[in-house]
């Protein structure tokens, strides 16, 4: 046991424990919280900074607003409603269409068929808080639901894969794709079952996947290989996160990017505390790199020099 | 730098903690162990006598330094009596007075003692005695006596015991028949022994007492021997000359004065009875602080009231409880719902017993689970479908503890005491996880949580443990040091090094 865990250590694999008390107590301030926890705040600030995100179609902040859905969505054939303080994709609900025959009828990614009534009644749970992070009340945004870049369409099984990059201190350190299976209802999670790919970040392609902490060549679903897949934007991807660090002002800060077909790489949201699947997703521990980074960190360097550092610091191993 | 506060704040508590906790262990005497008892000798001293036509004052020497014993309390039964405990010449005296009096009276003085041997003589050195005035010829017996045993001694201890060995020789010379010409009894021998080494300036006094047994009535007193080498009193078997003391020897009073000195009365009688009981060592730590004025028992739970005291006894296993918390969550990484609902299922548990404890919680759970599913379809909003699951569950309770008292399982009633507002929350949380995440995260999260409060019940349930903690919660100051480095552990949980194992697989 005490072999793995100094095996693990030589590695630099971090642990949760260390990941808590050593990143994001240090380096993330509480205060800064709202700016990543409230994801209509977070759209506000990045918009701000002239970062390009998901149109926000409502937010739906009060019990009393919930019958608004409908004209809220009126123009909207797909759309995704979720909770502005939820965490880990729990809550969101992704609405591909709508039934040809009965207007106030609309199909989810996954492909079932939910009535106006049962999406209100979704939306009340989120304001009152069932998926807020502190159990308190909770606002709900209807945003627009991206059409996703056709690179992916062959490794995800329904849903919306994305791009997920830790930044540390600004700079990009580590990068995975996470593919929806059918296991993860087509969310890109993956304590749920998806896929998690990691990226070299030199090149912005594509790494082996990774399937509940398992290695696995191609997709569940599709069969489709999962390595060896160019991720479009990559240059842009990579400075956009890195930005990430100015707008959000946390030292230790996870970036989730989508690639829409038409508008390019958008922010999704950002998040405080990102996961450690990560490091299973590129088959490396991140504290090597952390460290690296410290070596080269300057104050001063703009977010594409950093993410250029990235780039040249962190190219995949194998 | 945040590692160097933890660490010194951890050392703080730990050493106030231990501190405490040793001074209250090895000075106030509270015991480690529950039901740890000490032996006390209840001495009984009534004296009698004829009460004569005027006021009477009756005056009884009784223990003032006792080494070996330690007095836990004294009290005096004299009906009629003023009653006091003054300090004579050779130590403390009960003193009983009385204007008149008619017949035959008796007073009783009682003196509860018990062991500790950390007792010891907290006398001062005597002075050098003065040279006694011994009328001639007993004093150049004496002299005589003395020189011979100096010259075949070193030190203080082996001329007593040579002054000792010439006054018992089975056939003593004439100048020991002088000596002794004048004792009749064991005090007066001592007396006289005392004397003569009063004239070679060794310090010395006679002891009076009995070795304490079970029980005895009429014990008689023993004379001993003290003296005094210059560094601390030692004490000398007058008969066989060896320093020794009996065993388990109560030491009643000092000096030549009488036992007993009554005035306006006759016919004076004392007698000694001895009586072995057991009592909790706790208590009599808890008398003995009081004693020396300490505040320690000031902050003892054993002062509390008794409702009040069972109720801390559990509340300070919490603290136990969240420390398995820490160890099970942030060490080993066990999945759980809420940070502290296993712990407050442990307290149940200690109520319901393990077996009935784990049956009764997954069976209200499946049950709570299942009507939340059903609830689920009406599309309640938040606070409303709580409250829901919170009535259910109330209900739920009341239904198990009715069929299972059908039944005849007396154990199903206890399902009461399950903190009903901690299993709605558990139960909504659980439903939202197996929506969200899956039954098998669910389930993985409930079994966790029931691991957890098993374990969490185990260690709070360690009789030892809560006799510990209650005699000394200051312990608790160790395990908050403790939860503090838990705090500031970065290591690996036990649940990653499985997690990452991919990671190190091909190296």
């Amino acid at each position: 046991m005490i072999s793995i865990a100094r095996k693990l250590h030589e590695a630099g694999v971090l642990g949760l424990n260390e990941r808590n008390a050593d990143y994001i107590m240090r380096l993330n301030p509480r205060r800064f919280y709202p700016r990543v926890d409230d994801k209509v705040l977070t759209k506000k600030l990045a918009i701000a900074a002239g970062m390009a995100v998901p149109e926000l179609y409502g937010v739906i902040e009060h019990q009393v607003e919930v019958k608004n859905f409908a004209n809220i969505v009126a123009q909207q054939t797909s759309f995704v409603v979720k909770p502005a303080e939820g965490s880990g994709g729990d809550g969101i609900l992704v609405v591909t269409g709508r039934s040809e025959r009965k207007r106030d009828t609309f199909r989810l990614s996954s492909g079932v068929l939910m009535s106006e009534g049962e999406i209100q009644h979704h939306i009340s749970n989120i304001v009152g808080g069932q998926y807020s992070l502190s159990g308190h009340r909770d606002k709900a945004l209807i945003e627009y639901c991206v059409h996703f870049d056709p690179t992916f369409a062959e490794v995800s099984y329904q849903g919306v894969p994305d791009i997920r990059v830790i930044v540390y201190r600004g700079y990009p350190a580590m990068a995975m794709v996470r593919l929806p299976t059918r296991a993860s209802d087509g969310k890109a999670n993956l304590h749920q079952g998806a896929v998690g790919a990691g990226v070299n970040l030199a090149t912005g392609m594509t790494l082996a996947g990774v399937l509940e902490n398992k290695l696995v060549e191609d997709h569940p679903d599709t069969g489709a290989i999962v390595s060896g897949l160019q991720i479009p934007h990559w240059d842009f991807i990579l400075e956009t996160s890195a930005r990430g660090y100015e707008v959000s002002g946390l030292g230790y800060l996870g970036v989730d990017m989508v690639i829409d077909a038409d508008l390019g790489p958008l922010i999704l949201e950002m998040n405080a505390r990102p996961g450690l699947n990560i490091q299973i997703a590129n088959r490396e521990g991140i504290a090597n790199r952390i460290r690296r980074i410290e070596e080269i960190y300057d104050a001063a360097a703009t977010p594409a020099e950093r993410a250029a550092a990235a780039r040249r610091e962190f190219p995949a191993k194998a | 730098m945040e590692q160097r506060y933890v660490f010194v704040l951890a050392a703080l508590l730990t050493a106030i903690g231990m501190a405490v906790f040793f001074y209250k262990w090895q000075v106030l005497g509270f015991p480690v162990t529950e039901n740890q008892e000490t032996p006390v000798w209840t001495v009984e001293a009534a004296v009698s006598f004829d009460s004569g036509p005027g006021s009477i004052r009756a005056q009884l020497r009784i223990p003032t330094l006792t080494p070996g014993f330690r007095m836990l309390n004294e009290n005096s039964v004299s009906r009629g009596y003023g009653y006091g405990t003054p300090f004579g010449d050779d130590g403390r005296i009960a003193e009983w007075t009385t204007r008149r009096a008619d017949g035959r009276q008796t007073v009783y003085y009682r003196v509860t003692v018990y062991e500790d041997k950390k007792v010891d003589e907290s006398d001062t050195t005597p002075p050098f005695p003065p040279m006694p005035v011994i009328r001639e010829p007993m004093n150049t017996a004496v002299q005589v006596l003395v020189e011979y045993a100096r010259e075949r001694s070193a030190d203080t201890a082996s001329l007593t015991s040579e002054v000792l060995r010439r006054l018992n020789d089975p056939s003593p010379d004439a100048n020991v028949e002088l000596i002794l010409s004048d004792v009749d009894n064991a005090a007066d021998f001592v007396a006289a022994v005392s004397e003569i080494l009063a004239s070679a300036r060794i310090p010395s006094r006679v002891v009076h007492g009995f070795p304490l047994s079970e029980r005895q009535r009429g014990a008689n007193l023993v004379s001993w021997l003290e003296v005094h080498d210059g560094d601390r009193w030692r004490y000398f078997n007058p008969v066989t000359g060896e320093e020794s003391l009996p065993k388990q020897f109560l030491v009643w009073w000092r000096g030549n004065a009488p036992l007993i000195n009554v005035e306006g009365g006759s016919n004076v009688q004392v007698a000694f009875a001895i009586q072995e009981n057991h009592l909790d060592a706790v208590a009599i730590a808890e008398t003995q602080s009081a004693h020396r004025g300490g505040s320690a028992v000031d902050f003892s739970l054993y002062s509390l009231p008794i409702r009040t005291q069972s109720v801390y006894s559990v509340l300070l296993m919490i603290p136990i409880g969240a420390f398995i918390m820490v160890i099970m969550r942030n060490m080993i990484g066990v999945d759980a719902f809420g940070t502290f609902m296993p712990v407050l299922i442990a307290l149940a548990f200690r109520e319901t017993k393990l077996f009935w404890g784990v049956i009764l919680f997954t069976l209200l759970v499946t049950l709570g689970l299942t009507i939340r599913f059903l609830l689920d379809r009406l599309r309640l909003l938040l606070v409303p479908r709580l409250s829901a699951v919170l009535i259910v569950v109330v209900m739920l309770m009341l239904f198990i503890s009715m069929t299972s008292h059908r039944m005849g399982l007396e154990m199903g009633l206890s399902v009461a005491l399950f903190p009903m507002v901690i299993i709605a929350m558990t139960i909504e949380r659980m439903s939202v996880v197996w929506e969200e995440r899956g039954a098998a995260d669910a389930i993985r999260a409930g079994v966790g949580s029931l691991f957890v409060a098993i374990a969490a019940y185990v260690f709070m349930g360690m009789k030892w443990l809560e006799h510990l903690i209650f005699t000394f919660p200051e312990l608790l100051l160790i395990v908050l040091a403790v939860v503090l480095l838990a705090g500031r552990y970065t290591g690996y949980r036990l649940t990653e090094l499985r997690r990452f194992r991919e990671l190190v697989k091909d190296k």
